[in-house]
């Protein structure tokens, strides 16, 4: 019997993989043809791809920034013997798109305001910046329909003092009067000042201190801004509501689980073009006689119901993911509903709750072109009334696909930043 | 009390509109604006420009209005309404005055309560095929696919038509008149109908205007006016004089350029009545006399506007036919201004 | 203890109502329905206070009024006559057609996109991606606007078929046309027909005599009118479907007491196949194709554009977000679980729809059923390209052509709130018996 056995003694060099497996064409081994079907599917894209490119390029390299008609654009097209697109109506309208028919000499405004929107957001969706910058947070509520409508600044202010008696009335009443009582006069005081006091109080106060910027009419609202001020108004706005939606369909009582239930289905039920229809048509119907809304404030109260019923679900979900601990701790601390739910549910509820609430407010942002249905000049139904311009009367793509990459430049960071959020939360929950 | 809450509200947001009261002329006065409704966009009649302002034939009626009342053209808001939302924009009082190419029927005036002040646009319901299609009238398009703006009277004045002469056809409904024109340019419908103004209006911008016809059938009378809310007649009075003073100053020779002039004192004793230098007819409507001075100033007279704005010089184009003077063989009558 | 019911009127202070927690979720209830009920009350009474003073109290009678205008895509009979009321259940019958087309085929390419995402191939997924972003990121609105203007813009009109070297011709066998006022496809045809058969028919109307020498009714008797043909070949085919059901269990009880899988699939192909040949052999079935006359196609089944614009656009748009949802599902599985079941012997397809599928459903049903209720929404917007549904027909052109914004808007809601609800319903359903057989 022999045995053998096989003592390695030296050791073969190191080799390089071989060629097929490094470098572009081991990349595309792997990734592209790694199977038959694989190929085809491969080459079936780039074939896509370059049919896509070959239609689309040779028309959007088209030398027509300047022109100020379409008949301007065929004749420099059939001068240059080549291109198809005519850019001459976005350079024409740029301004007109971005802020409607927003007095020029004001834009600083709109985008001072937005800027601003920017700062006051950014504490809360960044939670490594001083916590500080929150007053800016929640100042700028106030602020902000100040800068975009204008008048004098004693109104925002007013309405600002408002919350200000409702949070004094909560903190100094209890002791007085006892809990319940302090949180309904938390609500009803600044009610109460709301409808008796701030109207002529800041007209004393601006008699004695003008401190006014000119006034602009919401109809003077359109294009992006329109859509954004919609948005971002709604979705502010629906907060609070759906915050208050969302707890009272959770609520243990039965009426007022079943009126929260019946209001977030009925919302979700209906398109939201119906609930645009009743802001166009229905809405002074619906009103004391007398009183009218304009269109873009009853467009936004719609809006905002419409965003409530969808925020209220996304809280639902946040309050959901709560371990029931939480629910329990706060009340083994004795702490009441209220401050239960403001220090301890809401906090963890709405962190959690910050991706949905950012693809809730992409949904309405997309959402906003269906104004140019009932009339509204988005940035949609301003491309129609461009068009009536005997100018560029026959454009199609050109407008079409600006709105659309503008849409999609918001729409796709917003959703990468909730996609950041998303990834950032499992971490820190796992 | 609830009306106090509202309002209240509505102060605290600063934004409150205009309350439609019944005295609508107290409120324009009061608010130093004019809520005019238009559309939202149709060539020639109304649209926005780069720079914002809104231009237009029915947009000219409305700053005439506003330069009577307020003796300003400018001071004017206007409000883009859909074939959908602008009765119910103008019931609610929302908007003052609705001067978006509106037909006058028997039920828009009787049973939507509204009052029609008069027409500044006498139409009709016509057909435009291309030329290649050989077809040279409405007759023979029996099977064809016609294209139509929904949300006006051409649908159905277009049911009516096919279905007299016992007729099939297929009706694409389009929500715009470009639309309707892409549609139309593709060939994916035969014939476009609208009024005929509008086909003008479309076929102007065409890039070979010349391989397209109107075919010779009108099909329907269009009196395209503006109107105002029942239940206001001294405002209706102002809208319906202000139109008025527009054709009759076309008639007397009255324009922009010679208002002025003509304003020191004329000759002619219906010019100085209608320029408020005798009379006081301004006062009877609850204006300044000087009313009919400031409308026509704003834009000129009818055929002024007219020629600005859809006239033969514009792209547009259009001739005057039915819209010229009655002394011109036309429909254009102002009732006398004594 | 009877105080606990009724305390003494003495001991009952109105301060009770607010601490004691016996009264006060009673109290904040009543506080909560008084507070409702006064709203519903004023918006109510400023409604009906409005609509006296504009002189149009609520009246459902116009939709007894003949419409007046004429509806392109019609599944039942109608025209211009017809009453408003029949013009909405034309326009809903419209509207159920997209939703239903759209969910079908907005679920299909979900899948495979949602799929072809997690694919190794690079570049397939990287376009997956680009797809998913660009259709989730911009408008639907737009999306519809767009597809429609790609369908006029890029097809050929009918004209260009016409002549012997004309620039377009049909496509398979000369059966098909593709034009840009939608796409026309045979019919299919008996010729040895049943007729149809009125449903909710008033036998007494004119409309439903019988003419002279026998012959199917008039189309406008009924409600609307259904071909018995389909019936008959639907309950063959159902007869089949049950018929190899059976064989199937068979098939798992032998498999389970023999661990043999007897080969059926021929024989339950053929119980569906070979009677559903044989009825429409003995209908005389045949296609109708469509054939240029006049200004337009003939014959045939017509697509109009505006429908495939409609429905492709819902299509593409809702299925950018079943992807992500069924690769949300798919990645939910953790890998241990396909591991475990190829463990346990069984083979790749038995573990897809054995052990993977079922728990991936668990996860994508609910997100699933919001799309599908997302995208019936969402066909409200046929209005932009001009096809005829409820926003179309009752709250589009009756409401301009009567003036009665309050019924309309307020019928269309209503009717669009029972649909929701109805999907809801079924799919709660379903979900409910996917959910049992995890348990």
């Amino acid at each position: 019997m022999t045995e053998t056995h096989f003592v390695r003694t030296q050791m073969i060099e190191e080799q390089e993989p071989p060629g097929a497996t490094t470098g572009a064409v081991g990349w595309m081994r792997e990734n592209l043809f790694s199977s038959p079907l694989n190929a085809i599917l491969s080459l079936l894209s780039l074939a896509f791809i370059y049919w896509l490119l070959a239609q689309a390029l040779p028309w959007l390299i088209s030398p027509t920034w300047q022109a100020n008609s379409l008949t301007e654009c065929r004749e420099i097209i059939a001068e240059a013997g080549y291109g198809g697109a005519c850019w001459g109506l976005i350079r024409e309208r740029f301004l007109q798109f971005i802020f409607g028919f927003y007095p020029p000499h004001l834009y600083w405004r709109v985008v001072l305001d937005f800027a601003l929107l920017a700062v006051a957001l950014a504490p809360i969706l960044f939670t490594g910046l001083p916590r500080k910058m929150l007053y800016f947070s929640a100042v700028y509520p106030f602020l902000m329909p100040w800068l975009l409508w204008g008048g004098t600044i004693w109104t925002p202010v007013m309405a600002a003092v408002g919350f200000v008696i409702g949070y004094l009335a909560q903190r100094f009443l209890k002791p007085v009067v006892g809990d319940l009582a302090a949180t309904i006069l938390a609500f009803v005081l600044p009610v109460v000042w709301w409808i008796f006091l701030a109207g002529p109080v800041p007209n004393a106060f601006a008699s004695i201190l003008p401190l006014a910027i000119e006034t602009v009419e919401s109809r003077a609202f359109g294009g992006y801004m329109l859509s954004i001020t919609i948005g971002v108004v709604a979705i502010a706005l629906s907060l609070p509501i759906g915050i208050l939606l969302a707890l009272g369909r959770q609520s243990d009582l039965l009426i007022v689980r079943s009126l929260s239930v019946g209001f977030i289905e009925f919302i979700r039920g209906v398109p939201l073009i119906t609930l645009l229809f009743v802001a166009s048509t229905l809405l002074n119907i619906f009103m004391p006689p007398g009183t009218d809304f304009d269109i873009i404030l009853r467009v936004i109260i719609m809006v905002t119901l419409f965003a409530s019923a969808y925020m209220a679900e996304v809280i639902r979900g946040g309050l959901a993911a709560l371990p029931r601990g939480q629910y329990e701790a706060a009340d083994a601390l004795g702490l009441d509903f209220w401050m239960a739910q403001r220090l301890i549910i809401m906090p963890q509820a709405l962190k959690i709750s910050i991706p949905g609430i950012v693809s809730t407010f992409i949904g309405v942002f997309k959402d906003t072109t269906l104004v140019s249905i009932i009339g509204l000049l988005d940035p949609l139904g301003l491309s129609r009334a461009i068009l009536a311009d005997s100018n560029w009367n026959g454009i199609v793509w050109e407008i079409y696909g600006f709105i659309a990459v503008m849409f999609f430049i918001f729409c796709f960071s917003m959703s990468r930043y909730s996609m950041y959020l998303e990834r950032k939360l499992r971490t820190e929950h796992r | 009390m609830k009306q106090t809450v509202l309002v209240g509200a509505l102060a605290l947001a600063g934004l409150s509109a205009g309350v439609a009261g019944a005295a609508t002329l107290d409120d324009v006065k009061a608010r130093g604006k004019l809520n005019c409704g238009v559309t939202t966009g149709l060539t020639g009649f109304a649209n926005p420009n780069a720079n914002g302002e809104w231009e237009g034939f029915d947009v000219a009626v409305c700053r005439a209005v506003a330069a009577a009342i307020l003796g300003d053209p400018t001071a004017i808001e206007f409000v883009p309404t859909t074939g959908k939302t602008r009765f119910t924009a103008l019931a609610s009082g929302e908007i003052d005055m609705l001067a978006r190419n509106t037909t006058w029927t028997f039920t828009r005036d009787v049973d939507l309560k509204f009052e029609f002040v008069g027409v500044n646009y006498y139409d009709g319901q016509g057909f435009m095929v291309p030329k290649e299609l050989g077809v040279s009238s409405a007759k023979e398009l029996d099977g064809a696919t016609v294209c139509i703006q929904t949300g006006t009277t051409t649908e159905l004045n277009l049911a009516d038509f096919f279905r007299a002469n016992n007729m099939e056809y297929e009706p694409v409904p389009v929500e715009t008149d470009n639309e309707a024109q892409q549609q139309y340019l593709a060939g994916a419908c035969d014939a476009y109908t609208t009024d005929a103004s509008g086909l003008a209006a479309v076929r102007a911008t065409f890039e070979a205007p010349g391989d397209h016809i109107l075919l010779p059938e009108i099909i329907s009378k269009e009196p395209l006016g503006p109107l105002v809310r029942h239940g206001d007649n001294e405002w209706g009075d102002i809208v319906r004089w202000t139109l008025n003073a527009l054709i009759a100053a076309e008639e007397y020779g009255i324009t922009s350029a010679n208002v002025d002039e003509l304003a020191q004192g004329t000759e002619s004793p219906e010019i100085n009545r209608i320029l408020g230098t005798e009379g006081s007819l301004g006062e009877m409507l609850g204006l300044n006399a000087d009313w009919a001075k400031n409308a026509i100033k704003a834009g000129g007279n009818y055929g002024e506007l007219f020629e600005k704005n859809i006239g033969e010089a514009t792209p547009i184009g259009l001739a005057r036919g039915l819209n010229a003077q009655w002394t011109n063989g036309g429909l254009l009558y102002a009732p006398p201004f004594r | 203890m009877s105080i606990t019911t009724a305390p003494p009127k003495e001991s009952f202070r109105l301060g009770m109502l607010v601490y004691d927690t016996r009264y006060r979720s009673i109290t904040i209830q009543i506080v909560a329905l008084i507070g409702f009920l006064i709203l519903a009350g004023w918006l109510v009474n400023n409604t009906l206070h409005n609509l006296a003073v504009l002189g149009k109290p609520i009246d459902f009678s116009f939709l007894k009024d003949s419409a007046g205008y004429d509806i392109n895509q019609r599944l039942i009979d109608y025209n211009s006559q017809s009453s408003h009321w029949r013009a909405t259940v034309v326009g809903l019958i419209n509207t159920l057609l997209v939703a239903f087309l759209g969910c079908i085929t907005a679920t299909i390419i979900g899948i495979i996109v949602g799929v072809l995402r997690l694919s190794n191939n690079w570049l397939v997924a990287r376009l997956m991606t680009v797809y998913v972003e660009t259709f989730r990121n911009v408008p639907v609105l737009l999306w519809i606007v767009f597809t429609m203007a790609i369908l006029i813009e890029t097809l050929p009109a009918p004209r260009d078929f016409r002549g012997d070297d004309s620039e377009a011709s049909m496509v398979l066998f000369d059966s098909v046309a593709l034009t840009n006022r939608g796409f026309y496809v045979p019919e299919p045809m008996f010729s040895r027909g049943l007729g149809d058969l009125p449903i909710l028919a008033d036998r007494s109307s004119p409309a439903c005599a019988v003419p002279e020498g026998g012959g199917p009714v008039s189309d406008s008797c009924g409600l609307f009118q259904v071909s018995l043909d389909l019936l008959l070949i639907l309950a063959v085919l159902g007869a089949g479907f049950y018929v190899s059901s059976l064989i199937r269990k068979r098939a798992d009880r032998i498999q389970n007491q023999t661990g043999d899988r007897p080969t059926t699939w021929y024989l339950r192909l053929g119980v569906v196949v070979i009677p559903t040949v044989a009825v429409l052999v003995l209908l005389g079935f045949h296609l109708g194709r469509p054939e240029l006359k006049g200004f337009n196609f003939q014959g045939g089944i017509y697509l109009r554009n505006s429908l495939i614009a409609l429905w492709l656009a819902l299509s593409l748009y809702t299925a950018a977000f079943i992807a992500e949802i069924v690769r949300a599902g798919i990645l939910a599985i953790s890998k241990g679980q396909s591991e475990a079941a190829a463990a346990l012997g069984l083979r790749s397809n038995r573990i897809m729809s054995l052990v993977i599928l079922p728990q991936a459903l668990r996860v994508i049903i609910p997100p699933l059923i919001s799309q599908y209720l997302n995208l019936t929404k969402n066909s409200s917007l046929a209005i932009a390209v001009g096809y005829m549904d409820l926003t179309g027909t009752l709250m589009g052109i009756t409401l301009n052509q009567t003036g009665r914004e309050l019924e309309t808007v307020l019928m269309g809601m209503l009717v669009y709130l029972s649909i929701s609800l109805c999907i809801s319903a079924v799919m709660n359903l379903y979900n409910q018996r996917v959910k049992l057989v995890e348990r």
